[in-house]
Formats: structure tokens, C-alpha cells, sequence
């Protein structure tokens, strides 16, 4: 298994390396260094000089990708993409455009991400689990028709339908949690009750639907029916053998997402002011934060290959019959 | 079992809300209970501060927090129409001094430099901070020698020792040297290089020294010392006293005065943030201000939240004694001559969305708000006469509603170098005047403003010397009297432009060909088309076919500063309330094509920029306002703008907060504000009381629900095989 974990981190390298390219090109399409320049140093009053000298200590006034000024390897190393991307791989995130430490930024801002991910994709779980158990347990009466019709219309909704629905009927008309903000310690947990709630109720629909596919799959296999024919009740038949057969589907779903947990939620984040990872990224696209952008996509990048990776050895973990290799 | 059950179960579903409501008072309360009751100010700010810095810092979300931090030696007197200068750290006002070149006292015609004296109070203090902390010795406690005072350090109060000193006239020099410094990136660097005497000599003389430091070793920038650098355009004359020096006349710099950018700058402050490893954690001079104002930052979460405490070593201030009349009658003169300042604390939330920032406000969360436009028509109305009121809902909360003409002005320009639309031809002219009559501004205010502004008459918004109101002050091109107001004149005056301009009903006369024009934008989404479907319905009228062009933020600038735009929607916002300050956008050698200026329309009017010339230098007085008034007609017979609007703000106060006064060009107005806090946690209790009963409806209906489904499991289990 080593060899093969071995493998795919070997694998990332050109990946990571592709994705930095990508971001670096899609970037520096729609803004150039002058206007990153410009939206630092503000709208009014910005000289030619100011912008130039931002520039340099910024070291964006090197060519892009190669640099047909200098011969040997420097034509590829005295650029902006080499400078900027080099120090990603070594972990190190650098400063922002701004001046500030991307690595202590994101050390920070994980926590509050994580403090709503985390419960929302447990509780989420656990509900999704046990109402697609019961659809599948009512399959074909009025309660799993009715229950599928609910969970496409609900995934059919905007999240941004049940934030705000959630923000009005909880905070504005029961009153019975802060309409937004967040907290440290302790006293963070009355800002996630409403955020949690929204996120879960906002994840039933797809959730419910396909784990009732995966429990409906597993209800006609031919070990179903030999339980059924050794006289187990339903109940039984559910909770001891088809919930956990199906289980191999939902933990490697599971795990494939939980790096990506760190990434936090951009409109969640955003509308009730939780200082996450997610707000971070979108705040960094619009100031042109180059740097931040960057190191939040290279990041994004390394935990989906991490995610990848601990799927598949959570594969041999559920399923001894699989094997890496 | 079952009762311990169903005890679980209700224990689960109200674990939550236990969990929210814990504590006293409203459920909802975003606050720590231990802060009912207290002197708290509360709002909300948007977007996150970039700098914080004095000499970076040009935002008004910036503004918002270090104007209570910094104190330039100048501010605006907080209830005075017109706006007036009043000292705020200085002992008074400049003393001003004319000299020629070679300092000898001369008549202000014959000044080749004037000079401003600046004298400040003794015994003024800086907040408590580490950069003043001293050991036993009586060196500095956090140096270079000592990294391993300060390793553990992560944030700004684990340094743990704090001290302070007395302000000096040095200090306010120290801050005029960082704005030349190239590093310190001053937006105003470009602009006071022209103005200061000897300020890009003093720029070249640091960036070179800057360059020659020994950074070997360092682990961050090493610090230059602006100390040993003398300065021809600031020097300190005395202990308490200090000159800057400007070159020719420029009597708007007084304005500069009060802004953040001359604020002081005490030296150990500089050196302290320049300790090794302090950028690493996000410890710097453009995130933990230092100054001398009524309040200090004691948390700089600006992810989260932002809190000023009162500074304990404030040198003192007392409200303002005079004011206008009405201000004695709406009570805004009750603490005349009693100390500032009067809240104890300021929390400002960060709220990004406007509904969630909104419905706090409602709830009592936050003492003022604006009024976005979702949520514009439930909290204004208008009455028979047009005037802005307050609704029902608001009324029964004691809303209080201020609005004021906001001294900027949002218009419509042309290009002045595009063949079409641009340049001096009187086709040319007739053509863009037509389109000023015909695109109607008070449409657009009433439509997508919701009332908020007024359609201007020229660049001059009220409050700024110059603007004339009623009859006297109208844009005899576009508008007419009728019964003594201005109305825009009937398009029927438009279309006669448009046919001696060459173009009846919008064709060329020579060429048959239908008029084409090009509106250049970064409006976009739904808001976006809305407006620019209005547009092309008003340049319709006259028969022109106007074709959207539109972009995004970066290529909308490029297209200004090359001059490929043709048609574009710009606005300002006044830095000072001086003509100055506005008649400049339209100054020739200010073009931005050719000399990046802020000239967007790349107006160039000899005789303009002559009157403007001789304008600026002038005190507000008979010949500077009628100068004005020659610059005026100019311009509205030119039409290089199509002038649209000075916004209106709408400012919303609950009834526990006191002394509101909107003052759009001060930001240092927190010492000024007062809460009732008694009465505030009363309307929070009053307007939050927690409904529980429909969670245990909603329980209810969900229990009912699955009823028949166990019932139709149930007969399906008992169910005999087929």
C-alpha cells in the first residue's frame, strides 16, 4: 500500500503543477499587474510611479510565464510565475498582496470553516441516513413517493433560498437565534445552531435521494432475501445488513470530502459574517489578491488529491476485498 | 424507557436553543450578556479595511475607524454649515506665512512659498501601546537585542507592557516624511510631490537609502530612520511647533490638514513594527494604529469584528458650543461644553450582506443603519409633497430619518477626443446638449434611486461654495423656469439640437445613416440591465441607437486611460468642500489620456483652465464667485458632462442614540454620539421575545405524519406470504 500511496503523491506533483499554470493564466487574463497596482493602491490620485513601485516590490514587474530577457534558466526562473509558484510546493504560502501572512490568515480562519462543516456534514449524515432508511423502508407507499417529491423539490431550491428563509422564520420572526455573526470559543455556538441548521436541511434533498438509491440497490440482493427468508424482521434486515453493506458508498463519499471541509462555504460564510476559509477566497478574488488566490486554489487542490487518496484506502479499510496496488 | 425517551427527545430538540438562548436577555442577542447595559456603540461596517495606516489609508470604510484613532491637526466643526475648519490636535489654526525664495516675509502676491505654522498643546499623550515600553534602563523594552521579549507574541496584546509619551511637533514631521517614503505607497505621494517644497527631493534621497541598507541577517525589512533625514517642506521649529512648507499658493492644503494623512506619527511606533518576525504574524503599522484620538483599537478581527475602547490618555475635548439654529431646537446643542467622549465603546460587526445587516438594525442590534434599496420601501415613504418620511413600522419604533445631499456628484461623460461626440465643433456641442436635455436624471433618481438625489445643475453639489440654489443656480442648456423652478426643458428643445447638430431624428443629414453611439460600463446582472435598458430607451428619444459596450472593472479603466471610451458613467467624491475640488476634473493639464489625470473626459477648455487657474487661488469671496460662476456657464454650454446627480443619503437612528448629525465630510464624529443604553435593552426585550410554540407544532405535524406510515408497515409486516 505504500508503494501506492507513494505513487499517487508522485502523481499530484505534475497535477498541482498544471493547476498552479491554469490559475496563474486565468488570472493574469483578466488582470494585469498595473491593475492589481491600481485596486491596492486605491481609485484616486494613483500615479504611473506609485504603480510601478508596487510593482516592484511586489515583484510583478517580471515578465509572466518566460523571460526573454535572460538566457540559461533564469529565462524561465526570473518570472512571476516561477517566483510566486516555487515557494507553494515547499509549503510555504508567503505574504499577501497586502502584506499579511497567508499561512497565519488560513491557520486562523480554518477554525470557523471547520466549526460549521464539521457538525453540518455529521448531523447531515446522520439525518439523510435515516430518512432515506425509512423511504426505502416505505418504498413504494404514499410516504416514499411523497418523501422523493419533497427531496427533489428541496434540491431544486437555492441555498440561497433557505439562508435567507432560515435568517427571516429563526432569527427575525421566532427570534430564537442571532440573525448572523460569530464568536470565539463557547460563545460561537449560538451563531452555528442557525448556519448548521440551514446547511443540513439545504443538503437533505440530494443526500436523502441518493442514499435511498444506494439502500434500494442493496434491498434486492440476493443476500437480502436470504435474510428475509431465514425469517428476520424488516427492521432487522435493514439495520443489520443493508445499512451496513451500503455503508461502503457513503464512507467513501464521506471521506473524499472531508479535507474539502477546510475550504468552508462561501454564501454561508458570507451571509452570516463567519470569518472562514470560504469568505477568504472571494474577498481575495475581488481585491485581486493575487497571492491569496493562489495559495487558496494550490490548497483546494492539495486536499482533493488528499481527499482522492484517503478514499481509496478507506476502500481497503470497508472492503477487504479490495486491494491497492 | 419510553419517558426517558421522550425526555431525550425533547432535550435534543431544544438543545440548540438552549444553547442560543442561554444567558439573559433576547435569544437573537449577537452580544455577550455581559454587555447589557453598558455604554456600547454598536454598527456594522461591509467591507474589510485594507489599510490602516495614516499614510495609506484614502477609503471612507478606513476612515471610518482610524478618525477616531489619529488626530490630524485640523477637523470639521461638527454641527457649522458650511463646513468649517476648527483646530482638533493643534493649540488653533495654521499661522500662514507668505516668503519668497529665499524665506524673507513677503505679500501673499509675491509668495514663492507658504509656509504653515502648526502649534500643538503640551501635555498632549499617545494611547498606551509596547512601542513606548521601556525596561528599567529606560531603553526600549521590544528592540532587535531582544527577540526573545517578544517570540511568544502572536497578536498586538501579548506584548503585555505598554507606555506611552507626550505628542511633539516631531512626530507630525516624522508622518509628512513617510508620506515621500516610495514604500509607505501614500496614494497622496504624487500629489503633495507637487504641492510640498522639497518632497521628491527628500523621496529620491530615501528610496536611496532604502537600497543601500544592510539586509544580511534580517528576517524582515530592516528600518530606516526617517529621523535623520532633513526636510525642507517640514521642520520642526520648536518642541510644540512645526512648519511645512508649500511651494506658490495653495490655500486648499489647509484642508489637507485635516486628514488622516498628516496625523502624527511617533517614531518608536515606525520602529516597532519593523521588529524582525512582526510581518510574519500580521503585527504591522497598517493593522494596530497608534495615535492620540478619543479611542483606540483594542481588537482588529476585521473578519469578524472591530472594537474601539475610549483611550485613557486622551487629552480631552468638549462638545461644540455654537452651531446652526435649528441645531439648539432638535438638541443637538443639550451637551454643549461637556466632555468627549461619551460612549465608552465602540463594536462594529462585520456585515457583508445588506438583508441580515438590516433586520439587526430592526432588531435593535445596531444603533444607526443606511437604507439599501430592498429595504428602501419599508422604511420610507413619500407624502403628498414629495417629502421623504418615515413609515408606520418605523414610527412605532421611534425611527429617526435624516437625510443630506452628499458632496459628490455621480454624471455622464462624453470623451472629448472621440471624433463624434468629442471636441469644440458645434455639432458636436448641439449633439451632447441634446443628449443632456433628453436622458432625464429625474427618471433615473426616482427610478433606481428611489428619490435618493437630486439632479445637478452643474459640478457643485450643495454645502460646497459656489452652488447656487433655485432659479439663480439652474443649467440654462438643460432646464428652463417654470413658475420659478427648474424644469428639464421638453425634448421637443432636444430634437431642434439634434437637427442643427446635423443629425434629424437621429441620421446623418449628409449621409442618411442612422446615429450610433457607444456606452462603455462594468454594469452587469439584472440591476445592471435594468439601467442600461433605461439608457438606451432615453438616447431612443432623440433617435440614436446606443450600444452597450459592456466590460469588466480592469479593460473599463484601460479604455479611459487610452481614450477609446466614448460615452461613460463616472462620479467623485469631494476630498475637501472646496470648488477646487471639483472644477479639477474638468482641467485640461489634468486629462487622463494625457497626463493620467483624474480629467476623465479629457475636457481641455483654454479659457476654463485659465479661470480655473486664477480660481483656486482665491478666497471664497465676490471675484472667486464669480469666476465660478464664468467656469459654470462654460462648461454647462460645453457639455462635456451630462450632469447627473448628487446622491442623498438617508440615515436611519433609533430613538436611544443622541446627537446625530450626518457631517459628510468628517469621520471623526464617534466622540461626538451618545446611547441611551437603558433604553436600548428595553426595545431589544420588547422587539426579540423568543416563540417557541411552532417548533413544537412543526413536531407535532411531523409525529401525525409518519402515523400512517408505520400503520401501513405495520399491516404489511403482518401480512401473510403470497
Amino acid at each position: 500500500m505504500m508503494a501506492y500511496i507513494i505513487r499517487r503523491v508522485l502523481y499530484a506533483i505534475p497535477i498541482l503543477i498544471g493547476v498552479n499554470i491554469i490559475t496563474f493564466v486565468l488570472f493574469f487574463v483578466v488582470n494585469s499587474p498595473d491593475d492589481m497596482a491600481r485596486l491596492h493602491l486605491g481609485v484616486k490620485r494613483v500615479t504611473p510611479e506609485a504603480i510601478q513601485s508596487w510593482k516592484r516590490e511586489h515583484g510583478y514587474d517580471k515578465p509572466l510565464l518566460y523571460n526573454a530577457g535572460r538566457s540559461g534558466v533564469a529565462f524561465l526562473t526570473d518570472t512571476i510565475f516561477f517566483q510566486n509558484s516555487v515557494k507553494l510546493f515547499s509549503g510555504d504560502f508567503g505574504l499577501s498582496d497586502s502584506g499579511r501572512d497567508i499561512g497565519y490568515d488560513i491557520s486562523q480562519r480554518m477554525w470557523p470553516s471547520l466549526a460549521i462543516a464539521v457538525p453540518t456534514l455529521l448531523v447531515g449524515l446522520a439525518i439523510n441516513i435515516t430518512l432515506s432508511l425509512m423511504l426505502a423502508l416505505f418504498r413504494a407507499t404514499y410516504l416514499d413517493f411523497w418523501g422523493v417529491v419533497t427531496a427533489v423539490v428541496m434540491m431544486s431550491i437555492s441555498s440561497l433560498f433557505y439562508i435567507i428563509g432560515g435568517q427571516f422564520l429563526l432569527g427575525k420572526l421566532l427570534h430564537l437565534v442571532p440573525i448572523s455573526g460569530y464568536d470565539t470559543g463557547w460563545s460561537a455556538l449560538k451563531f452555528l445552531v442557525l448556519p448548521v441548521i440551514i446547511g443540513v436541511i439545504g443538503g437533505i434533498g440530494s443526500g436523502v435521494r441518493w442514499y435511498r438509491t444506494l439502500f434500494l440497490e442493496e434491498i434486492g440482493k440476493d443476500y437480502v432475501r436470504t435474510a428475509r427468508a431465514k425469517g428476520l424482521g424488516e427492521l432487522r434486515v435493514m439495520f443489520g445488513h443493508v445499512l451496513r453493506n451500503a455503508l461502503i458508498p457513503i464512507l467513501t463519499g464521506v471521506v473524499v470530502v472531508l479535507p474539502l471541509l477546510f475550504m468552508g462555504s462561501l454564501l454561508i460564510e458570507s451571509f452570516f459574517g463567519i470569518p472562514g476559509l470560504g469568505s477568504y477566497t472571494i474577498d481575495a478574488i475581488n481585491r485581486q489578491d493575487f497571492a491569496i488566490v493562489r495559495s487558496m486554489v494550490f490548497l483546494g487542490s492539495v486536499l482533493y488529491i488528499l481527499g482522492l487518496i484517503l478514499t481509496d484506502i478507506s476502500y481497503t479499510l470497508v472492503d477487504p476485498r479490495v486491494r491497492l496496488s | 424507557m419510553i419517558a426517558i425517551g421522550r425526555r431525550w427527545l425533547a432535550f435534543a430538540l431544544l438543545l440548540p436553543l438552549l444553547l442560543a438562548g442561554c444567558g439573559d436577555g433576547p435569544w437573537n442577542n449577537p452580544y455577550p450578556a455581559s454587555d447589557a447595559g453598558r455604554n456600547i456603540y454598536y454598527s456594522s461596517f461591509s467591507e474589510r479595511p485594507k489599510h490602516l495606516d495614516p499614510a495609506r489609508s484614502y477609503s471612507s470604510s478606513e476612515w471610518d475607524f482610524i478618525s477616531q484613532i489619529y488626530e490630524p491637526p485640523l477637523q470639521y466643526h461638527f454641527l457649522l454649515r458650511p463646513y468649517a475648519l476648527t483646530p482638533r490636535v493643534a493649540a488653533g489654526m495654521p499661522e500662514v506665512r507668505y516668503v519668497d525664495a529665499d524665506g524673507r516675509p513677503v505679500t501673499r502676491d509675491r509668495a514663492a512659498f507658504t509656509d504653515y505654522i502648526v502649534t500643538i498643546p503640551a501635555g498632549v499623550r499617545f494611547q498606551p501601546h509596547p512601542a513606548f515600553a521601556r525596561d528599567d534602563d529606560g531603553k526600549p523594552l521590544f528592540d532587535r537585542a531582544h527577540p526573545e521579549r517578544y517570540a511568544h507574541v502572536n497578536v498586538l496584546t501579548d506584548f503585555g507592557a505598554t507606555g506611552s509619551r507626550e505628542l511633539v511637533a516631531a512626530d507630525f514631521v516624522y508622518q509628512i516624511k513617510r508620506l515621500a517614503f516610495s514604500r509607505n505607497h501614500s496614494p497622496i505621494a504624487g500629489l503633495m510631490a507637487g504641492y510640498i517644497s522639497g518632497f521628491t527631493a527628500l523621496r529620491k534621497r530615501l528610496d536611496a537609502a532604502w537600497k543601500q541598507l544592510d539586509t544580511d541577517g534580517e528576517e524582515d525589512t530592516p528600518w530606516l530612520d526617517l529621523r535623520d533625514f532633513d526636510f525642507a517642506g517640514a521642520k520642526v521649529l520648536d518642541r510644540y511647533r512645526y512648519r511645512i512648507r508649500i511651494k506658490g499658493l495653495y490655500p486648499q492644503f489647509r484642508y489637507w490638514l485635516a486628514m488622516n494623512f498628516f496625523a502624527p506619527m511617533p517614531w518608536e511606533a515606525d520602529r516597532f513594527y519593523h521588529l524582525p518576525g512582526l510581518t510574519r504574524k500580521n503585527i504591522s503599522l497598517d493593522w494596530y494604529p497608534v495615535g492620540t484620538g478619543p479611542y483606540m483599537l483594542t481588537e482588529n478581527n476585521p473578519n469578524l469584528r472591530m472594537v474601539l475602547e475610549r483611550n485613557p490618555n486622551f487629552h480631552g475635548e468638549s462638545y461644540p458650543e455654537r452651531g446652526m439654529p435649528e441645531d439648539a431646537r432638535n438638541g443637538l446643542l443639550a451637551d454643549a461644553g461637556k466632555p468627549m467622549p461619551f460612549i465608552e465603546r465602540a463594536v462594529y460587526s462585520l456585515e457583508k450582506e445588506s438583508i441580515p445587516r438590516w433586520n439587526k438594525f430592526l432588531q435593535g442590534y445596531f444603533d444607526a443603519s443606511g437604507i439599501s434599496s430592498s429595504s428602501f420601501d419599508q422604511a420610507v415613504r413619500f407624502n403628498a409633497s414629495q417629502e421623504a418620511e418615515l413609515s408606520e413600522p418605523m414610527q412605532r419604533k421611534q425611527i429617526a430619518l435624516k437625510t443630506s445631499v452628499e458632496a459628490a456628484t455621480y454624471y455622464m461623460g462624453f470623451n472629448m477626443k472621440d471624433a463624434v461626440i468629442g471636441g469644440d465643433s458645434t455639432r458636436a456641442r448641439y449633439l451632447r446638449q441634446a443628449i443632456s436635455i433628453a436622458v432625464d436624471f429625474e427618471e433615473y433618481i426616482s427610478i433606481f434611486l428611489n428619490g435618493r438625489g437630486i439632479a445637478a445643475q452643474s459640478m457643485l453639489p450643495p454645502g460646497i461654495y459656489g452652488h447656487v440654489d433655485g432659479a439663480e443656480g439652474i443649467n440654462p442648456v438643460v432646464y428652463e423656469l417654470l413658475d420659478g423652478k427648474p424644469r428639464r426643458k421638453p425634448l421637443s428643445a432636444a430634437l431642434a439640437l439634434m437637427e442643427k447638430a446635423g443629425y434629424p431624428g437621429g441620421r446623418d443629414a449628409k449621409t442618411g445613416e442612422p446615429l450610433i453611439l457607444y456606452y462603455d460600463t462594468t454594469a452587469s446582472g439584472p440591476d445592471g440591465k435594468a439601467t442600461l435598458n433605461w439608457y438606451r430607451k432615453q438616447f431612443d428619444k432623440l433617435g440614436i441607437q446606443l450600444v452597450i459596450r459592456a466590460t469588466d472593472y480592469n479593460r473599463f479603466q484601460e479604455k479611459m486611460r487610452k481614450g477609446t471610451a466614448q460615452i461613460f458613467s463616472w462620479g467623485w467624491n469631494a476630498d475637501y468642500p472646496d470648488p477646487e475640488n471639483f472644477f479639477f476634473l474638468l482641467y485640461g493639464p489634468n486629462g487622463k489620456v494625457e497626463h493620467g489625470g483624474e480629467n476623465a473626459a479629457n475636457y481641455d477648455n483654454p479659457e476654463f483652465n485659465r479661470l480655473f487657474d486664477q480660481m483656486k487661488n482665491l478666497r471664497n469671496g465676490p471675484e472667486r464667485l464669480a469666476i465660478i460662476e464664468r467656469m459654470n456657464r462654460l462648461v454647462q454650454r460645453d457639455a462635456p458632462w451630462n450632469w447627473g446627480f448628487h446622491p442623498k443619503a438617508f440615515s436611519l437612528y433609533h430613538a436611544w442614540y443622541g446627537n446625530a448629525k450626518p457631517n459628510l465630510m468628517a469621520r471623526n464624529t464617534l466622540k461626538y454620539r451618545r446611547v441611551d443604553a437603558k433604553l436600548r435593552e428595553h426595545a431589544r426585550e420588547a422587539w426579540n421575545p423568543p416563540v417557541i410554540w411552532p417548533l413544537w407544532l412543526g413536531l407535532v405535524v411531523f409525529i401525525v405524519s409518519l402515523l400512517p406510515a408505520v400503520w401501513v408497515w405495520r399491516r404489511r409486516e403482518r401480512s401473510a406470504a403470497l
